[in-house]
């Protein structure tokens, strides 16, 4: 009697779990070819789905399925039409015309008019909407009235409407590259059914985002599991080549790593660093490399006296061996940075840094004696980054070739490091990263350098280079633009405030299942052009 | 019996508000910018700090704005509302669609523990040096001396990569045979320690003054072992087990990573990476009850293999 009851007590867990086990459901349908086929593409848990409240690129990479961009970007970058039949600005680049195309409609129905765009942009830049994307819309006409804790207006006064495909952008100041940032993912339109009353927007509409793009939502947003999306037949524009796209999402990269060496998972599109080494041998030719925008610089306290000498500056510069970095520790996967911009923009010039980008030990020991550079230095970085090793290996070099002491300093979280860089603290040298919004060298030179730039955090301000900048804004052609941007960042390489050091490349992975895989400069799978394997 | 259990189940509500205020409490002292932490690298609008900051009453700062969202949030709670996590996402929602993945991947882990373990702890212990006791004795040290984040990885890469014998990934609704992997990897460091607690406990019982008695009566081996010995050599290896199923629960944070499944490990995770208080208190105020739950299973199961501790 006692045996059998203990038995039972044992027994009791094991049946639980092959009960519980039972309830789970499994397998995936297979993948057949040709225009039904099925793709799955790994993202991690996107933080939001609302056009204007996406500025991370998973979000970025699933909003890009589901809308169409009013313009996107060519080989060389430059903006042309999409969901845009035109867009024309005034002489001056200050009255912006936007007209668009006929037959678009959202995946319920509703026809894509002028009134859509206006009111997902007034929704985006309305301050207690919170909207992350908010900042996108500053250079337009009003949009300080919207800020605040009680904004003085619900709308944007620089947007007016025309006729139901025509609608008017007036800017506070002229703006050259206006038609690059309509790209950017903030600038998509929303469908009525998105709002539950005029400015407010419905709970549930980002659990199944309703999009005017090649795809449509199936089913709603799967948190930390996933998020299925289908070919919308209505789209006008080009077709994509598959039926089916899931975004899977993981948390970890060398999980999907795992699944994309055993054909679970159909595009990885960043190889985890832990398998750089390995990842050219483990996937032959669906291993992948395509241009991409981000750029890592090393930052100076300008603000503070040992870094305040641009001889000094320089001198750090010309100790660092940066072919040799990428090679050992990147593998190859970033390139040698000796510019303050993107070499994928329109108006890059290679080298822009002159001397100062060239390693050359004797030199730069010489350079740093005389101007009495400091005998110790602090690189800080974001411990949580993975950018310790190539931190160190700068260290050494800066050890090495200037023969002073160096040590690599981390704190927490990005977070952390910008908070004690704000309050001026001493923390050396420190670690920074750009990636741009659009095509535009604007953005790079703009937030970065400009005296109230956004994401200026080393104190640098130079009254020529901001009114280099803004006559470049302000001109009236792209040559002039470029010329004036160009003129700016020789002043930056006379300044030197920042070291640039690499430029990313996409590094990304397929399975033998799909083929013709492109990824664009910000991170996201071409979703069109993708295709089923043989 | 049952007053035990109410006694047990009112210590229990006592356990469980003072754990919840030591884990506020330190998620609220360690939290240096959760809206920039939330934001990753990119710079926040003032309009977006300003919006979050009061939605959060992070404005609320020192001891008694630690009280005020303390109180606040024991106040939803009450009425059974665990609140948003910082993302916006409701955390009651996010702990429905964690916890049944998580559980059945521990009772997995569980369930391989007590059918591997106990049996070769039981074997291993009546054998005593043996060779049975020897080579297990080798094995479990090994399986202790390797950590799971080194294991899990290995497992994968092997049983799933290369010889592609599991999926190298289980996802959010997996099948029992895709959770198996990671489950024998959880599961894998309970086997060996339950192995060792059964195997030293019978082969000190069997030495015991009850089973000579037993012995000198003429009763058959079998029934010596598996009435006399076991069920009471199993008083610790129960303790051991009900503790470990809730250390099973919380501590599958590197597990569910490995092996891509969203569960309450991966949640914990990314709560205390990107500081969100809500989140973490959430999903810890149910893994303390978990505990407490787990813990008066061991007390009944107690009662249940020895009558003493019943009628105390």
């Amino acid at each position: 009697m006692r045996v059998r009851r203990l038995a039972a007590w044992t027994a009791l867990p094991l049946v639980v779990t092959l009960g519980l086990a039972a309830c789970g459901s499994g397998g995936d349908g297979g993948s057949s070819g040709g225009q039904d086929a099925a793709v799955s593409i790994q993202i991690s848990e996107p933080q939001h789905l609302v056009p204007t409240n996406t500025t991370e690129t998973s979000g970025s990479q699933v909003l890009a399925g589901l809308f169409s961009p009013l313009v996107d970007y060519d080989a060389q970058n430059k903006p042309y039409e999409v969901a845009a039949q035109s867009v024309t600005s005034s002489d001056n680049n200050k009255v912006w015309t936007i007209k668009l195309k006929d037959g678009f409609t959202f995946h319920n129905g509703e026809k894509v008019t002028s009134d859509d765009y206006i009111n997902a942009w007034n929704y985006g830049a309305y301050a207690p909407n919170g909207q992350g994307a908010s900042y996108f819309f500053e250079k337009i006409a009003g949009y300080q009235d919207l800020q605040g804790e009680k904004p003085k207006a619900k709308t944007m006064s620089g947007l007016k409407k025309v006729d139901d495909l025509t609608f008017q952008v007036t800017l506070a100041e002229p703006y050259i590259d206006f038609k690059s940032m309509l790209g950017y993912t903030a600038f998509y339109p929303l469908p009525e059914a998105a709002f539950s009353a005029p400015g407010v927007l419905n709970d549930s509409y980002e659990q199944a985002p309703i999009g005017q793009g090649p795809f449509k939502m199936k089913g709603t947003w799967q948190h930390d599991s996933k998020l299925d999306v289908e070919r919308y037949d209505a789209y006008p524009g080009e077709k994509p080549q598959v039926k089916d796209v899931e975004f899977r999402v993981y948390q970890q990269l060398t999980a999907a790593y795992s699944d994309l060496q055993s054909d679970n998972l159909d595009v990885l599109p960043t190889i985890p660093t832990e398998n750089l080494s390995t990842a050219q041998s483990d996937l032959g030719e669906n291993y992948q490399t395509s241009p991409m925008s981000s750029f890592q610089f090393l930052a100076f306290p300008t603000f503070e006296k040992d870094y305040s000498k641009p001889d000094v500056r320089k001198a750090i510069s010309m100790a660092i061996d940066r072919d040799e970095i990428t090679k050992s520790i990147f593998k190859g996967s970033q390139q040698s940075a000796r510019s303050f911009v993107s070499p994928v923009l329109p108006g890059y010039r290679d080298n822009t840094t002159g001397a100062a980008g060239q390693f050359n030990p004797t030199e730069a020991k010489k350079l740093y004696q005389a101007a009495g550079g400091p005998s110790k230095i602090t690189i800080s970085y974001n411990g949580d980054g993975g950018h310790k090793d190539w931190v160190d290996a700068t260290c050494n070099q800066l050890k090495a070739n200037l023969g002073v002491d160096c040590v690599g300093s981390a704190e927490p979280k990005f977070a952390d490091l910008l908070t004690k860089v704000e309050k001026k603290q001493p923390v050396g040298l420190f670690r920074m990263g750009w990636v741009m919004d659009y095509p535009s060298m604007e953005d790079y030179l703009g937030p970065l350098y400009s005296t109230n730039g956004s994401s200026n955090y080393y104190g640098y301000s130079n009254p020529e280079f901001d009114r280099l900048v803004k006559e470049g804004a302000a001109a009236p052609t792209q040559a002039e633009a470029i010329k004036k941007y160009q003129q700016a960042e020789d002043i930056l390489a006379k300044d030197m405030p920042v070291i640039p050091l690499r430029f990313g490349e996409n590094v990304y992975g397929h399975s033998s299942k799909v083929k013709n895989v492109q990824m664009d400069l910000f991170q996201r799978v071409n979703l069109v052009k993708i295709e089923a394997a043989g | 019996m049952f007053r035990f259990i109410l006694r047990r189940l009112l210590q229990m509500v006592l356990a469980f508000f003072g754990t919840t205020l030591i884990v506020y409490a330190l998620m609220f002292a360690g939290q240096s910018d959760p809206i920039q932490a939330l934001a990753g690298e990119r710079p926040v609008t003032a309009a977006q700090r300003a919006y979050l900051t009061e939605k959060y009453h992070l404005d609320q700062t020192g001891v008694g704005g630690f009280f005020y969202r303390y109180l606040d949030y024991v106040k939803n709670l009450l009425q059974g509302d665990l609140g948003q996590s910082l993302t916006g996402r409701q955390i009651g929602d996010i702990l429905q669609q964690a916890w049944p993945v998580t559980v059945r991947l521990a009772l997995i882990a569980l369930a391989v523990a007590i059918i591997f373990g106990v049996t070769a702890g039981v074997i291993a212990g009546i054998r005593r040096a043996g060779v049975f006791d020897n080579s297990t004795l080798v094995l479990t040290l090994l399986v202790l001396g390797i950590p799971t984040i080194v294991l899990a990885p290995i497992a994968q890469y092997f049983l799933g990569v290369r010889w592609q014998l599991f999926p190298p990934t289980a996802g959010a609704q997996p099948s029992f045979y895709a959770l198996l992997l990671p489950g024998i990897v959880l599961g894998s460091l309970s086997l060996a320690t339950a192995l060792r607690l059964t195997r030293t406990s019978v082969a000190e019982n069997l030495r015991a003054d009850y089973v000579r008695t037993a012995r000198s009566k003429g009763l058959v081996k079998r029934r010596i072992v598996s009435v006399h010995v076991l069920r009471n050599s199993l008083i610790p290896v129960v303790t051991f087990l009900g503790v470990e199923l809730g250390n099973l629960m919380s501590g599958a944070i590197i597990t569910e990573g490995v092996f891509n499944i969203p569960g309450v490990g991966f949640n914990l995770f990314r709560g205390i990476r990107t500081e969100d208080g809500p989140l973490v208190v959430g999903i810890v105020s149910v893994l303390v009850v978990v505990y407490l739950l787990s813990n008066l299973v061991v007390d009944v199961l107690y009662a249940v293999l020895d009558p003493r501790i019943r009628y105390e």
